[in-house]
């Protein structure tokens, strides 16, 4: 087995455990390269179709280009697809900085639609090697009824056997591509020729290399406008990944906030 | 993407950095990091001015601790995993926190690591953790471990002081089993003998940090052990049964017989299913998650394990486990938990405690209870037969945790086959009146009519007619009833399908009994799943006979003997099958009786015959008996 075999071995056996264990179940889509290749891996571990509906969490600001790709893929895979929109930005805490404050909507958004269907189990695309917050995660990461992750008192997880009850009220988080780092996503996507929103290939001298609100994302300076030529890239480059996401960056604590009050 | 050369194809190491409070590890991360050239760009620009913004001197570690709270009580909360790589490959690290009271996310960390890197602060010396952390280093099963004696500018770089350590740590690792491939004095902080060797200890010879780190291997792979595939979930998307799960070890090609344990059943593997493969999959080895369908239609469920049939595992009521306990209150003697190894769920009671370790001394002592954070010996019981290898032949199959309600609280290993023994107690006992003399002198075969339908298809009244005529034949005939069973056996039982399916294991294991003592049993129950039933035929074997009742839930509804209908859509009954809890119908019942299509009578004459013939000896010679 190749390291990337081992990986989507290993991602295949989390999405197993996640239907096996937590029902009802969904799995976020945010037309992203790691929500695709996630998507992707489903139908590998369910022998061509996905058996829960994907989420996509609109904020209403994506590019133009990442909901025509949602409207081709959802019908070309045959995807249950649920679009859950997200509060106005008034309604969001105002003591947040002004992309984080965006970026919450999502968050709120996110609440809502697990609390309308009553998902027992939510499967989100994080790796641990974007952001430092999220290199804390478990596979499997219990919430609290509000979303909400106690990051101080998490469960152990060990041998593969994940925390897959919770009490009444609570979900858990899935997190599947955890331990894949942002080359190994292209390198699968070069592999198993997995579609993504072009935005991702330079134009111009530049390209997104992660997306998400079209007025809190910002593009790099590139070349690379292949996936091979992306691969090449990301073996070289000291820039981290998430530099164009603004609400990374406008202060140290605002990304724990986010993601202690149930952010992805 | 097919250069050899890449890091993904090489594949990363993972490896964890243990050792006592305040030691230095996040220091060594930190600094390997840089050393490495593996923090991005700005990072030590970003630290710099946090530092400034707090009045604080410059930390490597917080390079590693991310969060908010780490940085102000100065300690490492939970484990992060940060990529790093040097000439020869990647690295994850998997920081452990030394801290007593995160010592499951120290397990967390450690369980995922192939190599070990063991820090003590050289002023220090070996304290309580540093062995805690290596002994769970080793119960974990990793045994590649490297020793750093971190801040030797605090003992001027003395010579004396690195090998009094040195020798200790190594005699204790020695006693525990593990022989560490180094030990490297440094000062994680300066630099000295990370990636570069220092000037300032001249008498030391050996490799630095990152050397040792390249030295470390990648563990064999688990393919040439015994096959062990344990089962995760069986897929019915379209008319195959799909059986999954992830080979933990061993390999299997289509064609080869497997063995389902702990039911032993049979079959062969007819097909690797798969999607977007380039090729078919003829075979496949440790590490892979497959999909596989069979060439029998066996009854195959979540926890059960395939292997090979001459290489089979233990299975076991009782297993003696070494068991690491990180819940906050001790753990003690009558316990209920679950033990979860492999895919299986084993509702367990802790029989005995009969060693706690000592992990300081590595005194065995008797004892009562295993403290939080403790490490002991215990014994538990299952009900269900734990099927499992000891940790010491196949380590994938040999281990498990402790649940307690939603939580999981401990961690054990299993040790060598110590509890057959008692095990063998529990064997049946044979009887000493064989099944040829019951039937020879009943003059019958006996079995189980299994009746199964929705509630007013007609199951207990054909039930009752059959039995009568079969009783006046001289047939030791007796019918099982759903409804009298929760009478008495089975009256703390409710609805839901954890309820029902207990509802249907109990009676399925009386009607065993029964048919065991020379009886024909008419079982009749509902028994709405599909699973439930496989389960009731899995337990009486060649006995069971599957007799679907047919009628359709609007006749069902019309007839109503009993009025539950009417009810269960007043809401006044819940979970009533058919209405708001699901009917499963058999796919390849071993008789079908449409009461919808003929008259009760007609179907009571077809299920005699049925029974007449599944039943004789030879039809003249049961006559001549009666």
């Amino acid at each position: 087995m190749t390291p990337l075999d081992q990986l989507e071995s290993q991602s295949i056996y989390i999405l197993r455990e996640a239907y096996s264990r937590l029902s009802p179940l969904a799995m976020l889509w945010s037309l992203g390269k790691d929500s695709n290749v996630m998507a992707w891996l489903a139908r590998k571990a369910f022998l061509g179709r996905v058996p829960f509906p994907l989420v996509h969490v609109d904020t209403g600001r994506k590019f133009p280009e990442m909901y025509a790709f949602r409207e081709r893929y959802a019908a070309e895979w045959g995807i249950d697809l649920i679009v859950q929109d997200c509060p106005p930005i008034e309604s969001i805490d105002p003591s947040l900085p002004p992309a984080a404050r965006a970026a919450a909507r999502k968050s709120a958004g996110l609440k809502t639609v697990i609390k309308a269907h009553g998902f027992a189990g939510v499967i989100a695309g994080i790796r641990r090697d974007e952001e430092a917050v999220r290199a804390k995660e478990r596979v499997f990461s219990p919430r609290g009824e509000d979303s909400s992750w106690d990051f101080t008192d998490q469960p152990p997880e060990f041998w593969d056997h994940y925390n897959t009850e919770t009490p009444p009220g609570a979900h858990i988080r899935v997190h599947p591509l955890l331990h894949w780092t942002e080359v190994d996503i292209w390198r699968y996507i070069a592999r198993e020729d997995i579609p993504v929103v072009d935005l991702y290939f330079a134009r111009d001298g530049r390209r997104y290399r992660s997306l998400g609100d079209q007025d809190i994302t910002h593009p790099i300076p590139s070349d690379a406008a292949t996936v091979d030529a992306i691969i090449a890239e990301l073996e070289t480059t000291r820039v981290a990944e998430r530099s164009g996401r603004a609400m990374d960056h406008e202060a140290e604590v605002v990304f724990e906030r986010l993601r202690k009050d149930g952010y992805m | 993407m097919t250069d050899s050369n890449t890091d993904a194809l090489r594949g990363v190491l993972p490896i964890v950095i243990a050792g006592h409070v305040d030691h230095g590890k996040s220091t060594l991360i930190g600094r390997l990091l840089h050393d490495t050239g593996s923090l991005p760009d700005g990072k030590v620009e970003a630290i710099e001015a946090m530092i400034d913004q707090r009045g604080m001197g410059f930390e490597w570690a917080f390079a590693v601790d991310a969060f908010q709270a780490e940085r102000d009580q100065g300690i490492t909360i939970d484990t992060t995993q940060i990529h790093f790589r040097t000439d020869k490959r990647g690295y994850v690290i998997i920081d452990a926190p030394g801290h007593k009271e995160f010592l499951k996310n120290m397990v967390t960390g450690a369980a995922q690591a192939e190599a070990a890197l063991l820090v003590i602060d050289a002023a220090e010396g070996i304290r309580e953790q540093t062995r805690r952390h290596a002994y769970l280093l080793r119960l974990l099963g990793l045994d590649q471990v490297a020793v750093i004696v971190n801040k030797m500018d605090c003992v001027a770089y003395r010579q004396a002081d690195f090998d009094s350590i040195s020798r200790e740590i190594t005699a204790y690792l020695g006693e525990i089993g593990l022989a560490p491939v180094a030990v490297v004095p440094v000062v994680a902080r300066n630099g000295d003998n990370i990636a570069r060797r220092s000037e300032l200890m001249p008498w030391y010879a050996g490799p630095t940090v990152v050397a040792v780190l390249d030295g470390f291997e990648k563990p064999p792979a688990a393919a040439d052990q015994p096959l062990r595939l344990p089962v995760q979930d069986v897929y019915r998307f379209d008319d195959r049964r799909v059986v999954v799960g992830r080979i933990e070890s061993g390999r299997l090609r289509v064609g080869d017989m497997l063995e389902f344990a702990p039911t032993g059943k049979r079959a062969r593997v007819a097909r690797l299913e798969s999607w977007n493969a380039k090729a078919p999959q003829i075979s496949a080895a440790a590490g892979q998650s497959v999909a596989i369908t069979l060439d029998d239609d066996l009854f195959v469920e979540r926890g059960q394990l395939a292997h090979a049939p001459d290489d089979a595992p233990h299975s076991a009521h009782y297993l003696k486990v070494q068991i690491f306990w990180l819940a906050k209150t001790p753990l003690k003697a009558g316990a209920q938990l679950v033990f979860r190894l492999g895919t299986a769920s084993h509702k367990v009671k802790v029989a005995a405690i009969e060693t706690a370790i000592d992990v300081e001394t590595l005194a065995r002592t008797a004892a009562d209870a295993v403290p939080p954070g403790g490490v002991g010996e215990v014994v538990l019981h299952s009900r269900t037969p734990i099927v499992a290898d000891s940790f010491h032949d196949n380590p994938r199959t040999g281990r498990g945790v402790l649940q307690d309600g939603h939580d999981i609280v401990g961690g054990g290993v299993v040790i060598d086959r110590v509890a057959v023994a008692r095990q063998n107690n529990l064997f049946a006992v044979d009887h000493a009146v064989s099944t040829g003399a019951r039937v020879q002198a009943n003059g019958h075969k006996p079995g189980v009519l299994w009746m199964t339908g929705l509630s007013g298809a007609g199951k207990s009244t054909l039930a009752m007619a059959v039995e009568q005529t079969l009783f006046t034949r001289g047939f030791q005939v007796i019918v099982l009833d759903g409804d009298n069973l929760r009478h008495g056996l089975n009256g703390d039982l409710g609805f839901s399908p954890d309820d029902r399916g207990e509802n249907i294991r109990r009676a399925a294991e009386v009607a065993k009994l029964l048919a065991e003592a020379g009886f024909i049993v008419i079982a009749s129950f509902i028994s709405p799943y599909r699973a439930d039933r496989e389960r009731a035929r899995d337990v009486a074997g060649d006995l069971f006979h599957e007799v679907y009742v047919k009628a359709g839930l609007a006749t069902c509804e019309a007839r109503d003997p009993k009025g539950l209908y009417a009810k269960a859509r007043a809401g006044q009954i819940t979970q009533f099958t058919g209405i708001d809890a699901p009917y499963e119908a058999p796919e390849a019942a071993d008789l079908v009786l449409d009461t919808e299509t003929g008259s009760i009578e007609a179907r009571a004459r077809n299920l005699l015959e049925y029974a007449e013939r599944a039943f004789a000896i030879e039809p003249e010679s049961r006559r001549g008996a009666a």
